[in-house]
C-alpha cells in the first residue's frame, strides 16, 4: 500500500526485513533497510525510482493495485545501481514507450547492466525542471560521485521535497517513515555508518555540491532519500551533518585495531590502551579484534577517532591476512587528518610492523615513527617501547 | 604522449582518445585541454589530475 507523504505524493518502497548484506556482502545491515520509491500524482504521474531486483515483481504488483500503469507519465532514475533500478526491467516490460528521465550517466549504468532496450531516455542536468501540474516543477540537480558518477538529486517544488537518493540515507528499517518517529540513537549510528562506508571517500565532492545546494536557496521542507527514513523534523539536521562529518570529521578517540595469531599481539594492543587512559584520561579508547569485528563498524570508529593503533603478528613476512584486508578498505575510503602507528609480536623475521606502517602512510595517515615490536611474547623489556609511542601519539601538532 | 589520472575517480586522460563527449578531439595533449575541461566522470578540474607514469 502506498503511503501519503504530503498532498499528492506518496511512497511506493520497499520495507526490507531481511535484508543482512548490502553491495554484495561488503556492508552489514543490523535494523533491517528499505529501498524508498516514490510516486507523484499530478497532473503528470511520475515514479521516482523503483526496487532491488529481488523485489521487483512485488513492486511492480504493488503498483499496479495503485494505479493503472499506463498513467505513468515518466520514471525518474535519480540513480542506476541495481538497489534502485532492479524493478525497471519488470516495469518496462509492462510500459516500455514511457520516457526515462536520468543523468547521461545513468544511461550508460542502465545500459551496461540490462542491456540496450531501446527504452526512451531523456539525459537531464543540473537545472534541468519539468512542470507536473499546478506549482508544482521537478528540477533535477547532478549528484556526480555521491556516491556514483550517474546519482542525482529531484526537488518537488510546491511541496518542497528533496529526493535525495542515497545521499542522507541509512540502512534502516522504520515502518513509521519519518525520522521524528525512529530511535534517534539507532538512526544516528546508521546514518554515520552509512556516510562513512559509502559516501565518506567522495567527501571532496560533498562539501563542494553542499554548497551548491545551499545556493540554489530551495526552500527544502523534506528530505526523501532512497533508503530509511524521510527526514520530515528539522530536515536540515542531516545536511549540518554531512557537512561537519566530510570536513576531516573526528572526535577525542584512539582506536586500536589488532588480529592476533597466540595472544601476544593482544597483549601489545592493550597495554597500549592502558598507557593511553593513563596519559589521557578523557580521550575514549577502543579495542578491536580486526577478524572479530564488524568490518563497517570498525571503519565508522576509525572514522570517529584522531589516531588509529594498528597491530598484527608477522607471519610467512607479513602482516595477517585480515590486517592487510582491513588496511585495504581504509584506504578505499579515504581517511584525512589522522595519525597511526604500529605494533606487534615476532619470532624471527619481524616484517609485519613495517609493511603496516607503509599500507598506513598510503592509506593517507600520519604515521609515527615509534612502534612497539615484540621479539615472541611482550616482556617487561619490551612494553617499555610503549610510553614513547603513547607520548608521540598524544602529542598536539604545532 | 603522457596520460594524465583523475585522482578523486580514477579516470585516466588518454591523449590519443581525447574526450569526444567534451569536444576534444583525438591527439589532444593533456597540456592543451581547455582551462574550463574537467573530468567526464567525476566533473574534477584539471588540477586535480596527476601524471600517470
Ligand atoms: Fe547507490
Ligand atoms: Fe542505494
Ligand atoms: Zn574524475
Amino acid at each position: 500500500m502506498k503511503k501519503v507523504l504530503k498532498n499528492n505524493v506518496s511512497w511506493v518502497g520497499y520495507m526490507d526485513w531481511e535484508i543482512k548484506k548490502f553491495h554484495g556482502d561488503d556492508f552489514t545491515i543490523n535494523h533491517g533497510s528499505s529501498q524508498n520509491a516514490y510516486l507523484l500524482e499530478y497532473d503528470k504521474t511520475v515514479l521516482i525510482d523503483t526496487v532491488w531486483t529481488p523485489h521487483r515483481f512485488d513492486f511492480v504488483e504493488n503498483l499496479k493495485k495503485e494505479i493503472d500503469l499506463k498513467k505513468i507519465d515518466l520514471i525518474i532514475m535519480n540513480h542506476g545501481e541495481a538497489d534502485h533500478s532492479g524493478a525497471l526491467p519488470a516495469l518496462m516490460a509492462e510500459i516500455p514507450e514511457t520516457p526515462i528521465y536520468c543523468t547521461a550517466a545513468a544511461v550508460k549504468s542502465l545500459e551496461g547492466q540490462y542491456g540496450q532496450n531501446g527504452w526512451n531516455f531523456h539525459v537531464v542536468k543540473t537545472g534541468d525542471s519539468i512542470e507536473i501540474g499546478p506549482g508544482r516543477t521537478l528540477t533535477f540537480v547532478e549528484m556526480k560521485m555521491l556516491h556514483w558518477p550517474d546519482s542525482m538529486a529531484t526537488f518537488l517544488s510546491g511541496d518542497n521535497i528533496l529526493f535525495s537518493n542515497d545521499a542522507f540515507g541509512q540502512h534502516y528499517a522504520v515502518a513509521e517513515l519519518y525520522n521524528d518517529l525512529a530511535d534517534q540513537c539507532v538512526l544516528y549510528q546508521e546514518a554515520v555508518k552509512y556516510f562513512v562506508n559509502i559516501v565518506h571517500p567522495f567527501c571532496i565532492f560533498l562539501s563542494k555540491k553542499l554548497a551548491e545546494i545551499a545556493a540554489l536557496n530551495l526552500p527544502i521542507e523534506m528530505i526523501a532519500p532512497s533508503h530509511g527514513v524521510i527526514w520530515r523534523d528539522n530536515p536540515a539536521q542531516i545536511v549540518e551533518k554531512y557537512a561537519l562529518w566530510a570536513n576531516a570529521y573526528q572526535e577525542d578517540q584512539i582506536t586500536i585495531a589488532y588480529d592476533t595469531m597466540w595472544e601476544g599481539t593482544a597483549k601489545i594492543a592493550h597495554a597500549l590502551a592502558a598507557a593511553i587512559k593513563e596519559a589521557s584520561p578523557q580521550t575514549v579508547v577502543k579495542i578491536f579484534h580486526i577478524a572479530k569485528t564488524d568490518k563497517n563498524d570498525l571503519m565508522t570508529e576509525i572514522f570517529k577517532s584522531k589516531a588509529l593503533l594498528v597491530g598484527s603478528p608477522t607471519a610467512c613476512n607479513d602482516m595477517l591476512s585480515s590486517v592487510a584486508g582491513m588496511l585495504s578498505f581504509t584506504k578505499s575510503l579515504r581517511f584525512r587528518n589522522k595519525k597511526a602507528a604500529a605494533f606487534g609480536c615476532y619470532g624471527w623475521s619481524g616484517e609485519a610492523v613495517k609493511n603496516i606502517q607503509s599500507a598506513l602512510k598510503d592509506a593517507g595517515f600520519n604515521v609515527l615513527e615509534e612502534t612497539v615490536k615484540s621479539f615472541w611474547n611482550p616482556t617487561e623489556e619490551t612494553l617499555n617501547q610503549v610510553p614513547a609511542l603513547v607520548e608521540a601519539l598524544l602529542k598536539e601538532d604545532k | 604522449m603522457e596520460k594524465f589520472a583523475c585522482e578523486p575517480c580514477g579516470y585516466v586522460y588518454d591523449p590519443a582518445k581525447g574526450d569526444p563527449d567534451s569536444g576534444i578531439a583525438p591527439g589532444t595533449p593533456f597540456a592543451a585541454l581547455p582551462d574550463d575541461w574537467c573530468c567526464p566522470i567525476c566533473g574534477a578540474s584539471k588540477d586535480m589530475f596527476k601524471k600517470v607514469d
